[in-house]
């Protein structure tokens, strides 16, 4: 856990108050729609189809169970009882009321909680690896750096009317769960041969209209140059980046545009004037920031007790575990993830009072520490082994153990034009439908790892771009349709999904979805073949062929 | 529209002259980035101040040469949504040395106040008179500052060095 | 359903001008009176670009009842019934097209 401090909490408490006068002004006509909208989205206030929609940052994707508790006290009491976790490391409320805001964001301010700049065009809400801290794959705890950039970006005065959202993700895995080759800046947090840190850095990566992977454009960043570096690279986008199409506006494009090694000269040239200045992070610091992390005091348990030995005797639990636990860096401890995918209900919906129970578990088992990852599911990154079975016992009663972590069914949806102003098509009744096709679990584990990601319309919230097969919605003469891509993978071996044939109906997805997996059964070569695998060595030809020509 | 100097309302002395205007006698003048780099020469003999109106689509560093010679430069924010001029500002400030006035113009409103001032601007023409009004309050509503800039105001990161981190009573009871 | 506000005026047949609420967020429609209703039914309906515009340009006059102003259209239905014309106005009057948490 990150501990706010009296600075921190002042400036929250400020923002609440300046958000307030806002609304205040927005309401009785001193603010135009059009000078309000910036400021609202700026502090994670969209209006959506039905109401507005409230977007709070969970940096790096940590949270305490008290600030979990908040959240369901806010779904409870502003909202109608429900949160939406979405890719990005936030949380949505989908029916909240713009007078109510500024107490809403008051309540979630005193446990350190806001929607400070998960939307608008600014630096965004900085993500990382959900299983910070806890993976023994790790070469620092990213969450450092992601923490040093959010106190940097947060209200910065020259960074907050850029061009376009900056989104900036880290990881300090080689295994990539922060998917930072589409962000448009990826840090990738590694030693060096003389054993110091540093990051190599990526840029110009994206999905959206124009889906890019980044382009690396320094291997090795000092991480005491990591604030100097990033602000050349703000500085040589927030002046040259395209103004003039919002559809050409982001870093990508720029950096498309006038080449890789043309936009690292520029920032290269702006970082020598500065690098040696103010921005430079000296030892002291770093380990300011590295103080406010408070980490758990492990036991000396070994791994393996009996408690869960016997445990795994029940076939339940066995399937839950082999789904749902990942090895901890510390013996007799596991990372545990919280399926938010049940089959047939929305993907990354939690109810406060799921909310609740997690809380508790949290406190009780997990060091009060919970997680969000990209795939729109929690996790309690420190858990004894010796509890999984109590914990199980108390997620299945809550509807929160279903065994189906990275299979078919864990799909990853945007809201989809049920809630999105912007949105073509819907995403979440499609996501349920290819969940129920696939709700034998026997048969979703036999097809093995399988990301479905979908998104509503272009701007990619589902990221479909990288989903083993992606699904895109778009709409034809007032219908919708759907586009398949296969082949996308996020993760560091990043790339773009192929299109695999002409877009189908709404009513044909499922079966269109069966028939790509069918195929991938027929085509593997074993079983431990992954479907991202077999599409990589034999292209889409095959699939087509199958996918399509049978009908 | 007022002008607002380091909070206070002041008089705007400087004429703003289009590209074909002759220059009045002895008054000061807001020329445009296109006058000053093609009669850069003649304006520095001017017995009078001259100031700049530098667009914010033009390389900032090609005003350096000229910066001896100018009494004010004024950026421009075409929409307050567009935020180039902040960066242009703080290089004029922080990188080519600027004392002089810095002016925001275009549309400046009170919920920017705080972020122009931060990047060095000590002029504002501010487009709502009832947002002049209001800029003690905007300037005042934020005591804490993350990042550095140029502007001297201390930042959180410094501010707590030295300091014992808290270990709030939450994260105790856990362990 | 291309999002509306980004769309090229065409008429072909009955619409009404849409908005949300600006206080809560809440879907409203144009009145005859000048007003918003939260009843589809309450919704003035014309059916040429002129009239719809002209509605529009009223809507936008004033942005602290309603936000967001676009031209949607309608169906009407028996008696006179008006009903929303496409699936993303069904879904702003009738709310997501699955069953809610919670």
């Amino acid at each position: 856990m990150y501990a706010y401090d009296e600075f921190d909490r002042t400036l929250l408490a400020e923002r609440v108050t300046e958000f307030r006068g806002q609304v205040g002004r927005r309401l009785s006509g001193a603010l135009t729609e059009d000078e309000f909208k910036p400021l609202r989205l700026m502090n994670g206030v969209y209006l959506q189809l039905h109401a507005y929609m409230l977007r709070v940052a969970i940096p790096y994707g940590t949270l305490s169970a008290d600030q979990l508790r908040r959240m369901a006290y806010v779904a409870r009491t502003y909202d109608r009882g429900y949160g939406h976790f979405t890719t990005r490391q936030n949380i949505q409320f989908n029916w909240i009321k713009l007078e109510e805001l500024p107490e809403a964001m008051a309540a979630l301010a005193e446990v350190g909680v806001h929607g400070i700049q998960t939307s608008g065009n600014c630096i965004r809400n900085v993500t990382t690896d959900q299983w910070s801290a806890a993976t023994p794959e790790e070469v620092d705890d990213p969450r450092i750096w992601a923490e040093i950039l959010r106190q940097y970006s947060t209200m910065h005065p020259e960074f907050s009317y850029l061009p376009r959202k900056f989104k900036i993700a880290i990881t300090a895995a080689d295994h990539d769960r922060a998917a930072i080759k589409v962000h448009d800046v990826g840090l990738r947090l590694h030693r060096n041969a003389a054993g110091e840190l540093g990051f190599e850095v990526l840029v110009g990566g994206g999905l959206g209209r124009t889906p890019f992977i980044g382009k690396k454009i320094k291997d090795f960043l000092p991480v005491r140059h990591l604030l100097s570096y990033i602000e050349a690279v703000m500085r040589v986008y927030n002046q040259f980046g395209r103004r003039d199409n919002i559809y050409k506006a982001r870093i990508k494009i720029l950096v498309h545009e006038i080449g890789a090694e043309a936009f690292s000269a520029e920032v290269e040239k702006e970082w020598e004037s500065i690098r040696d200045g103010a921005l430079q992070l000296d030892d002291a610091v770093i380990a300011d920031i590295r103080s406010r992390f408070i980490y758990p005091k492990f036991e000396k348990l070994a791994d393996n007790p009996p408690e869960l030995v016997e445990a795994l005797q029940d076939e339940r639990f066995a399937t839950w575990y082999r789904s749902s636990i990942a090895r901890h860096k510390v013996p007799g401890y596991a990372i545990l993830t919280v399926s938010l995918k049940p089959v047939g209900l929305p993907p990354g919906d939690a109810t406060a009072d799921q909310m609740d129970v997690i809380a508790d578990l949290a406190e009780r088992y997990a060091f009060r520490e919970i997680r969000v990852g990209h795939e729109q599911n929690l996790c309690l990154p420190h858990v004894a082994q010796r509890d999984l079975p109590a914990l199980w016992r108390a997620l299945d009663a809550a509807g929160l153990a279903t065994p189906n972590v990275n299979l078919v069914s864990d799909i990853i949806a945007c809201p989809g034009l049920d809630y999105c102003a912007l949105a073509n098509a819907r995403a979440i009744p499609v996501a349920q439908d290819i969940a129920r096709r696939f709700a034998d679990l026997d048969r979703a584990r036999g097809i093995g790892r399988l990301h479905v990601n979908i998104s509503g319309c272009i701007n990619a919230c589902g990221h479909h771009h990288v989903g083993h097969i992606g699904i895109l919605g778009v709409e034809k003469n007032g219908q919708e349709f759907y586009q398949i891509t296969i082949g996308g993978r996020a993760d560091e071996q990043a790339q773009l999904g192929t299109l695999l044939g002409p877009a189908v109906s709404y009513e044909e997805v499922p079966d269109l979805i069966e028939r790509i997996v069918d195929a991938y059964l027929e085509l593997r070569t074993n079983p431990r073949e992954l479907f991202v695998d077999t599409v990589a060595r034999l292209g889409t030809e095959p699939f087509k062929e199958r996918v399509y020509e049978a009908h | 529209m007022k002008l607002i100097e380091n909070g206070h309302v002041i008089a705007d002395r400087y004429v703003r002259v289009a590209d074909d205007e002759a220059l009045p006698e002895g008054a000061p003048v807001l020329v445009s980035a296109d006058r000053l780099l093609r009669e850069g020469a003649e304006l520095a003999r001017r017995g009078a101040p001259v100031g700049v109106v530098w667009p914010n689509n033009r390389r900032i560093e090609a005003i350096e040469p000229y910066l001896d010679q100018l009494a004010l430069i004024a950026l421009v924010f075409p929409t307050f949504r567009d935020g180039r001029a902040y960066s242009q500002a703080r290089l004029l400030r922080e990188r080519f040395d600027w004392q002089g006035p810095l002016r925001a113009t275009g549309n400046v409103l009170r919920d920017q106040f705080l972020y122009m001032s931060r990047a060095g601007f000590d002029q504002l023409e501010a487009t709502k008179d009832a947002d002049a009004d209001a800029y003690v309050d905007e300037l005042k509503s934020y005591t804490a500052f993350y990042q550095p800039t140029g502007d001297g105001r201390p930042t959180i990161l410094r501010a707590r060095l030295g300091r014992v981190a808290e270990a709030p009573a939450q994260a105790e009871a856990a362990e | 359903m291309a999002a509306p506000q980004q769309q090229k005026l065409k008429v072909n047949g009955p619409v009404t001008v849409t908005a949300n609420r600006l206080t809560d967020g809440v879907v409203v429609w144009r009145t005859a009176e000048g007003g918003w209703s939260t009843e589809l039914n309450d919704a003035i309906v014309v059916t040429t670009a002129p009239e719809a515009i002209a509605l529009l340009e009223a809507a936008g006059k004033r942005d602290t009842d309603a936000v967001g102003p676009y031209v949607a259209p309608v169906i009407l239905g028996e008696g006179s019934a008006i009903l929303p014309g496409n699936l993303r106005e069904r879904i702003r009057v009738a709310g997501p097209t699955f069953e809610l948490p919670a």
